[in-house]
C-alpha cells in the first residue's frame, strides 16, 4: 500500500502546554483511518497540522514523499469537513459546492456538472437554489462533504462531522460517510470521541491520548489486544485486574490461577489482566473460579448489565440470564477470553467499577465542551 | 379558544411595554414629518401650494468664477455639491474604515476593547467643538502649517477649501463608518474564514469571497450612517469652508433664519425624498447580494 501522509515525530505545545507529544503516523492511500481518544487528547491538533492550519513546533508532515510544513491549506491537497460544517451563508447549497472549483477558475459547464455529481453523490440533488441556513443539521452536513470533495483532494479530513447529529441520523450518516469513501477511493481521516463510531467505520483505528498515541491497529485488534489500560478502558468495557504471570499461559488474579493464551512476559511479571464483560460466564457459586455478590442489575433491552462484588474489586458482567441483587454467584472464564497487558502509567486507573454510573458515563459523552473546561482546570492545577 | 385566551393577556402586557415608545416615536418622528411635509406643501397662509417644491427645482441665479458668468439651477447645484463632498467624505470613511475595522476585529480581545473606546472618545466631546478644533489646525497659521515649515514644507492653503470641508466630515463621522463593520467582523464565525483556505483560497481570495460579502451588511449601514449626515450638514461647511461652499444644510438653514419655514420644509423634505430613494435602491441592492 502506498503512504500519502506520514507525521515525522510531530510534536506541538500551545502557550507552553504540549498537545502533541512526538506523533509518528503513517495514512495510506484509500484507508479509512480514524482518530480516536477523549477530549483533549491531540486529535483535532493533528488533523489541524495536516490541514495547515497548525504548524508543528517540530517534526515534519510528509505528503506523498514531500515535505509540506511550509506549504499554506490552500496549496494542500486535502480538504477537511469542519465540525459545525461552516457553510458560507450568503451562498446557496450550489454555490457553497461550486467554491472551490470557482477559486480554481474551472470553466462553467465543468463547474455545473462537476457540482450536480456531488449532489447526487450525497442525495442533494434539487436542493441547488436553497439557502443553506434553511437546511437541517443533516443536509448541512451533506453540503459540507460535497463541497470538500468537489475538487478530487487526495485526503478529507473530518473533524467531529457528526458530533451535532441526533442519535438515528448519525448511525445514518456513518454508514453513508463509509459509502462515499469506497465509492470516491479518496482517504478519510476521521476524528472522533465515540468509539462505536471508530469501530464501525474505520479500516484503521489510531488511539490517542494525552498527546501520544497509545495504539494503532484495525477495530478488532483494538478491540481484541489493547496495549494499555487506557485503550482496554476506552474502547468498549473493560475489568482490568492486578495480575501476576506465572508462566507463559499461566496468570495469577483474583486469588485464582487461570490458563490463558499469552506467552512471552517474564516470570512473575506483574501484568494488567483484561477481561471483557461479554466474556464473563455465570455460573452457580460452588462451580466458579471466582464468587461473589451481586451489587447491581441494569436491564439494557439486549442484555443485563450487572456489577459483582468479588473481594472488594466490582466487575462488569454483561449476561442474558436474569441474576438478582444480593444473589451469590459463580464466574468462569474461558482461556481465550483473558488478555495479558505489560504494565503502563495508566496501570491503576482503570477497569474498577466500584464508581461506575451510567449516569457519568453518558455526561461524559454529551457535555463535551464541558468536559474540556474540566480536564483544562485539572491540567492546571496538576501543573500547580 | 383556550389558545386565543391565554395568548390575549401576553399581548397586552406587550403592548403596554411598547407603549412609552411607541409614544416617543409619534412625538418626536411622525409629528415632525407631518408638520415638514404640511409647511412644504403651503403657502405663508397655509393654503395648499407646491411652489415651494417647485422653487427648489426652478430657482435659478447667477455664478460668475473662472469659466465666466453664466445661469445656473440655485438648488440643484447646491444639492449637487452637497452629494459630492458627501460622497468624497463616505468613500474616504469607508477606504480608511474597512481595513481599521478589520485589524481591530482582528485583534486581541483587550486591544479590540482599548481601540474602540478610542475610536468612541471623541464622539463624547461636542461636534462644534471639535470642528473649531480643526479651523486652529488647519489655518494658514495653524498647528498644521507650523508642522510643515518646521519639516521646510509648506505653507498650504486648506482652510476655506473644499478638501477642509472633506477632512472635517471625514473627522466627525468616521467612528460611524468603523463601528458598524467593525461589530459585523468580530462576530463572524472563524470557521468560515479557515473553510475558504481550506477550499483554495489565499488571503485575498478570502477577503473578496467571504469576509467582504459577509460584512455587506456593516458596510451599508457605515454608509447610510455618514453619507446622511454629510449630506445635510451646514455648520461644518460654514466654519471649515469660510462659508464658500453652501451646501443643502446651509440652504435649509439659511431659509429658517430668514424666517422662510414653507421652503426650508420644502428643501428638508426633498432631501428626505431623495435619501429614502437611494437608501431603498442600496438596500434591494444588498439583499439581491446576499440572495445569490
Amino acid at each position: 500500500m502506498k503512504k500519502i501522509i506520514e507525521l515525522r515525530n510531530i510534536t506541538k505545545s500551545f502557550d507552553g502546554q504540549v498537545v502533541l507529544d512526538d506523533i509518528n503516523l503513517d495514512i495510506y492511500d484509500n484507508e479509512f483511518l480514524t482518530l480516536l481518544g477523549p477530549s483533549g487528547c491531540g486529535k483535532t491538533t493533528t488533523l489541524r497540522l495536516i490541514a495547515g492550519f497548525e504548524t508543528a513546533d517540530k517534526g515534519d508532515i510528509i505528503f506523498l514523499g514531500e515535505n509540506i510544513n511550509g506549504v499554506p491549506p490552500y496549496k494542500r491537497n486535502v480538504n477537511t469537513v469542519f465540525q459545525r460544517y461552516a457553510l458560507f451563508p450568503h451562498l446557496n447549497v450550489f454555490e457553497n459546492v461550486a467554491f472551490p472549483l470557482r477559486e480554481k477558475r474551472v470553466p462553467k459547464a465543468e463547474i455545473e456538472a462537476k457540482v450536480n455529481e456531488m449532489l447526487a453523490l450525497v442525495a442533494l440533488t434539487g436542493f441547488e437554489k436553497r439557502s443553506v441556513t434553511s437546511l437541517s443539521g443533516g443536509q448541512q452536513q451533506r453540503v459540507a462533504i460535497a463541497r470538500a470533495l468537489v475538487s478530487s483532494p487526495r485526503v478529507l479530513l473530518l473533524d467531529e462531522p457528526l458530533a451535532a447529529l441526533d442519535l438515528k441520523l448519525r448511525k445514518d450518516m456513518q454508514s453513508e460517510l463509509k459509502k462515499i469513501q469506497k465509492a470516491t477511493g479518496i482517504t478519510f481521516v476521521f476524528v472522533t470521541h465515540d468509539q462505536e463510531e471508530a469501530l464501525s467505520m474505520s479500516d484503521t483505528v489510531v488511539v490517542m491520548s494525552e498527546g501520544r498515541i497509545q495504539q494503532i491497529g484495525t477495530p478488532i485488534d483494538i478491540y481484541n489486544e489493547p496495549t494499555n489500560a487506557f485503550v482496554a478502558d476506552f474502547i468498549g468495557e473493560s475489568n482490568i485486574l492486578d495480575g501476576v504471570m506465572l508462566a507463559d499461559r499461566r496468570v495469577s488474579f483474583s486469588g485464582h490461577v487461570f490458563d490463558c493464551v499469552d506467552a512471552g512476559f517474564e516470570k512473575r511479571q506483574p501484568v494488567d489482566v483484561v477481561v471483557r464483560p461479554e466474556d464473563v460466564d455465570i455460573v452457580p457459586e460452588e462451580k466458579g473460579m471466582l464468587r461473589g455478590v451481586v451489587t447491581s442489575v441494569t436491564f439494557l433491552g439486549v442484555h443485563y448489565e450487572i456489577i459483582v462484588d468479588i473481594d472488594g474489586f466490582k466487575w462488569m458482567i454483561q449476561t442474558t440470564d436474569f441474576v438478582d441483587v444480593d444473589e451469590h454467584i459463580g464466574l468462569s472464564i474461558e482461556p481465550d477470553a483473558i488478555h495479558i497487558m505489560p504494565k503502563s502509567e495508566y496501570s491503576g486507573m482503570f477497569g474498577d467499577y466500584s464508581s461506575f454510573s451510567m449516569e457519568m458515563d453518558e455526561i461524559g459523552v454529551l457535555e463535551e465542551e464541558t468536559m474540556e473546561e474540566v480536564l483544562e482546570e485539572a491540567e492546571v492545577a496538576h501543573e500547580e | 379558544m383556550r389558545s386565543k385566551n391565554a395568548a390575549a393577556p401576553r399581548s397586552i402586557a406587550q403592548r403596554m411595554a411598547l407603549a412609552p415608545y411607541s409614544v416617543w416615536a409619534v412625538l418626536f418622528i411622525v409629528v415632525p414629518l407631518i408638520f415638514i411635509a404640511y409647511y412644504a406643501s403651503t403657502d405663508n397662509s397655509f393654503h395648499f401650494t407646491l411652489d415651494n417644491v417647485r422653487r427648489f427645482f426652478t430657482a435659478t441665479s447667477t455664478v460668475t468664477d473662472e469659466a465666466g458668468t453664466r445661469e445656473v439651477r440655485t438648488y440643484l447645484l447646491i444639492f449637487v455639491r452637497s452629494l459630492k463632498l458627501a460622497v468624497i467624505s463616505t468613500v474616504i470613511c469607508l477606504i480608511m474604515g474597512y481595513p481599521a475595522a478589520y485589524i481591530i476585529s482582528k485583534a486581541p480581545a483587550r486591544t479590540q476593547k482599548i481601540m474602540i473606546t478610542l475610536i468612541m472618545i471623541p464622539m463624547w466631546m461636542n461636534f462644534l467643538i471639535r470642528t473649531y478644533a480643526w479651523m486652529t489646525i488647519l489655518q494658514d497659521t495653524g498647528i498644521l502649517n507650523g508642522l510643515l515649515r518646521l519639516i521646510g514644507l509648506g505653507p498650504v492653503h486648506i482652510i476655506g477649501t473644499e478638501s477642509a470641508v472633506v477632512v472635517g466630515m471625514v473627522y466627525d463621522y468616521f467612528p460611524y463608518m468603523i463601528l458598524p463593520i467593525y461589530s459585523v467582523m468580530a462576530k463572524m464565525d472563524e470557521k468560515l474564514i479557515e473553510a475558504a483556505r481550506d477550499l483554495g483560497c489565499n488571503g485575498f481570495g478570502v477577503l473578496r469571497r467571504v469576509i467582504w460579502p459577509l460584512s455587506l451588511p456593516g458596510v451599508f449601514s457605515g454608509i447610510t450612517m455618514v453619507l446622511i449626515p454629510s449630506i445635510s450638514t451646514f455648520y461644518i461647511s460654514q466654519k471649515l469652508g469660510n462659508g464658500k461652499f453652501y451646501l443643502i444644510g446651509d440652504a435649509i438653514e439659511g431659509q429658517y433664519v430668514a424666517n422662510n419655514l414653507h421652503f426650508a420644509a420644502a428643501i428638508a423634505f426633498i432631501l428626505m425624498v431623495i435619501l429614502l430613494i437611494c437608501m431603498a435602491f442600496m438596500q434591494r441592492g444588498a439583499n439581491r447580494r446576499a440572495a445569490v
